[in-house]
Order: C-alpha cells, then structure tokens, then sequence
C-alpha cells in the first residue's frame, strides 16, 4: 500500500501498538461477511478509486466531493489509539488522519445543525456480506455535533503510516476511540448534517442492547454480557483480562460533554 | 442391506479409540494455540472450538437410538464413548472461558453465570451432564439399575436443547448455522416424542 506522510500527535497513547497482521485479520465488517476474518477474505474486491463522498443536510457547501479533494491541504497525523469493541476485547491502533472538525469548519455548519450522521458504501456485488439482510444496509452511524467536532474524532484514511487497508475500512473511516468500535463507521460514503438524532444501524437492530451514545463504560454492561473487562488481543494464551477504563481511558477529554446525562439511560 | 453390512463392520471396531481420537482435538489446539497457529485471537478460538464440537457429538448421540430404530444400524456400543467425550468437551469448553478468557476473574465471572442467561443455560447444560458422565459406567448401571439409568440419562434432552440455545443465544445477529444445531436437535427428540406415540416405528 502507498506510504502517507503524517506528523505525530499528542493525542496518541503510549500503549505498544497490535501488530499489523493482528490489526488486519481480525475485524468486524459485516459488508464482507459475520465471521472475523470474513474481510480479509473478501475485501480485497473492493474498488476504492474512485470515490465520491457526498456532504449535505445543514451545510454552507454541499455537494460529492471527490476523496482527492477532501484530503487536499489537509495534513495528517498518526492518531495511536485504544481500540474497544462492544464485544469486549480490545486492541491498540496507529491510525492515520485528521480531525473531523477540520473537515466540518471547511464545508460550514449551519448553527441550526446538532447532530452528523454518516453512511457506508452499499455496492452488493464486491460486498458480499450485503447480499444477505444480515443488517439493514446501508451501514449508518452518527455523532452528535459536539462529539464530532471534539478534537479526539478523526476521520481516518491509513494505519501503521501506509493506506487504509480494505478490510478496515478505505479509503476514510471514523474513529471515535471513547466509544464502542461500531460507531467508528467504516468505508465512508455520505456525511450529512442534521437537527434530529439520526438512524444508526446498531441502534435500529436492537435498541436494548446497542444505544446511541455507546460510550466505553465499564459500569453498564451490554444485557448479555459484562463490560467491566476486556481482553487484549495479541497476547499470550494466558494473559488474561485487563479492567476497561471509563471513555476506554479517555475521559479527561469527553467526559464534559456528557455532563449532566445519566449514562445509564443515555448508554 | 447396507444397515447388515454396516453392524457387521461396527461387530469388529471397538469404542475405546473414540476417546483416544477426542483426546487428540484439545491436544491439538492447545500445540496450535501456543504456537500461534490460530490465528490473532487463540483464546476465543479454543472455546468456540470446543464447544462447537461437544454440541457435535451430544446431537450424534442423540442419533444413535434413532438410527437403530428406524433404519436398523446399531452403533450403541459407541454411544457411551461419544457422550463422556461430549462432557468432557464441555468441561474443557467451561475451563477455556473460565481460565483464558475470563483470566479466572471467579468474582466477574460468577456474576455472569447468574446475571447472563446465555451463560446461565450453557452452565446448567453442563451440570445436567455431569451426573451422566460419572455414571456412564457399568459398575453404576449395576447399581441403579437399568430402568433407573435410563431414566436418569433422560437428562440428555434437556442438556441438549439448552446447549443448542446457549450457542444461538451468544451472536450478535442470526447468521444460519447456530440455528440448524437447534434445529438437528428439536428434529431428533421430535422423533423420539413421535415414537413413543406410536407414530413412528418403536
């Protein structure tokens, strides 16, 4: 895959990263299939240039912007984040890219907007997971306003300083590491801005056990199973479990955007 | 007939290589597990593993009768072998989760066994089975007598339903497979629930 260039981030932890091979075997993309290594099997068919992104709703510049053109001027940085599924295991990733509020500033939020809701790409014939109604395709997410433009959101387009890879989501996928990973929507096709909650996929497939905020809390636990711990991936047979960290560790940085909400109803 | 030649070739292959072959499977994975043969997450696999193929063998047992009744092959002297080993499974199924994957957290883990019905059933699964096991012997067959111990191994049914459950209780969605394991095995004692009406041949 092509090197990017990217400088490195404050933001990023000291954790060891997962290897490459972990990062890209192991992954939940439901578009290529249910089983962990379903996207690595099958991603490769996808075809990620060209690719269009289109941005409307409650926005100054609406329009399908061409990747190319969104990436234009913007510089990236290597984001090395904590990484927490809602299944509770959890891995370290070197992501690459820029802040979503970079991207939010350049095409103009109207004040009246609250809420951005993003679409994944729906092309059944090279995502051969979406011929079956496994989910209700498209895959939707969405952040509200405040979360998107927190400066730890990024829109991601490589890892481990080369490209995105396929099964992880190319070319531009969101990462929001104090949330479960399936809000870190994946292969990005449509951002728009809203004044309502949007739809998300998770949500509208079972709403007891998937909310819309989907914080990382070790206190609410998912209805079939605790979230108090997780397992890191890549380590030994006997390794262990580690204590999950409220916001997946970081806190100082959201948790005042939640102040006020009683995270147990608003899960 | 086939089901004729069938119990001729079954009158000379003893049940005991059945346990040496099911020793081999957790032999196996624990060499793959340790060497990295099982890819990024070994712990999961281990589990999955073993609990797929206990779930295998408590509805090959559930075939065995059937098959003798209805189609005249009888592989009952293979029955006991295939259900210890079914156990033994799922113990080894119950320490991978309790050990590896929960990194033997008792206190977060006894909490999931109450709180998580997934893990509820597969629990009474396993305990439904326990006192099969350690009388899937002759000396207790002896002691219970026959008409007692059958009785008693009726325990399988329940077993085997909720062992079927607990495997479709556990995914995120409702992909295919979990769901013909409940399947086979709803099927099975269906046919046993028929025979005993008289509705199929006893």
């Amino acid at each position: 895959a092509a090197k990017l260039s990217y400088v490195k981030s404050d933001y990023s932890t000291d954790l060891e990263p997962n290897t490459f091979e972990e990062i890209t075997r192991y992954n939940n993309f439901y578009e290529f299939g249910t089983g962990k290594d379903d996207p690595m099997a099958h991603a490769r068919q996808l075809t990620t240039d060209p690719w269009s992104v289109k941005i409307d709703g409650l926005v100054d510049r609406a329009g399908d912007y061409d990747l190319a053109d969104l990436l234009s001027g913007v510089a990236l940085e290597e984001r090395i984040y904590r990484f927490r599924c809602v299944e509770a295991w959890s891995m370290v990733v070197p992501w690459v890219g820029f802040q979503l509020s970079d991207l939010l500033d350049r095409i103009g939020v109207q004040p009246s907007a609250k809420y951005v809701a993003f679409e994944t790409l729906v092309r059944p014939e090279e995502m051969p997971g979406q011929q079956y109604p496994i989910l209700d395709w498209p895959y939707r997410e969405g952040l509200r306003l405040d979360e998107a433009m927190n400066p730890l959101t990024i829109l991601a387009t490589g890892l481990y300083g080369e490209e995105m890879p396929n099964q992880n989501g190319a070319p531009i996928r969101l990462i929001v590491p104090w949330k479960y990973g399936f809000k870190s929507i994946k292969s990005i096709v449509r951002i728009s801005l809203t004044d309502t909650q949007p739809q998300t996929t998770w949500n509208m497939q079972n709403a007891r056990e998937y909310g819309f905020y989907s914080n990382v809390n070790p206190e609410v636990d998912h209805p079939r199973w605790s979230q108090a711990s997780e397992r890191r991936i890549g380590g030994s047979l006997f390794s262990g479990r580690e204590p999950t960290l409220m916001f997946n560790g970081y806190g100082e940085y959201v948790a005042d955007l939640y102040a006020g909400q009683d995270l147990t109803k608003d899960y | 007939m086939i089901a004729d030649q069938l119990n001729k070739v079954v009158r000379r292959v003893p049940a005991w290589p059945i346990y040496l072959i099911g020793a081999a499977l957790p032999a196996w994975l624990l060499w793959l597990g340790t060497t990295g043969g099982l890819g990024v997450d070994p712990v999961k696999e281990i589990e999955r593993t073993l609990g797929l193929w206990a779930l295998k063998l408590i509805i090959a047992g559930l075939c065995i009768s059937p098959l003798r009744r209805l189609a005249g092959i009888n592989l009952i002297k293979y029955r006991r072998a295939i259900g210890v080993l079914a156990f033994s499974y799922v113990f080894l199924h119950f320490l991978t989760w309790i050990v590896l994957d929960m990194g033997l957290l008792v206190d977060q883990a006894l909490k999931d066994i109450v709180k998580r019905p997934y893990i509820t059933i597969g629990m009474a699964a396993m305990v439904l089975m326990l006192p099969l096991a350690l009388t899937s012997n002759n000396w207790s067959v002896r002691k219970l007598g026959a008409q007692r111990w059958n009785k008693w191994h009726k325990l399988t049914y329940p077993a085997a339903i909720l062992a079927a459950l607990h495997y479709v209780w556990l995914v995120k969605v409702w992909p295919v497979e979990p769901f013909l394991y409940l399947g086979a095995t709803l099927l099975l004692l269906g046919i046993r629930a028929l025979s005993k009406r008289g509705q199929l041949p006893a």
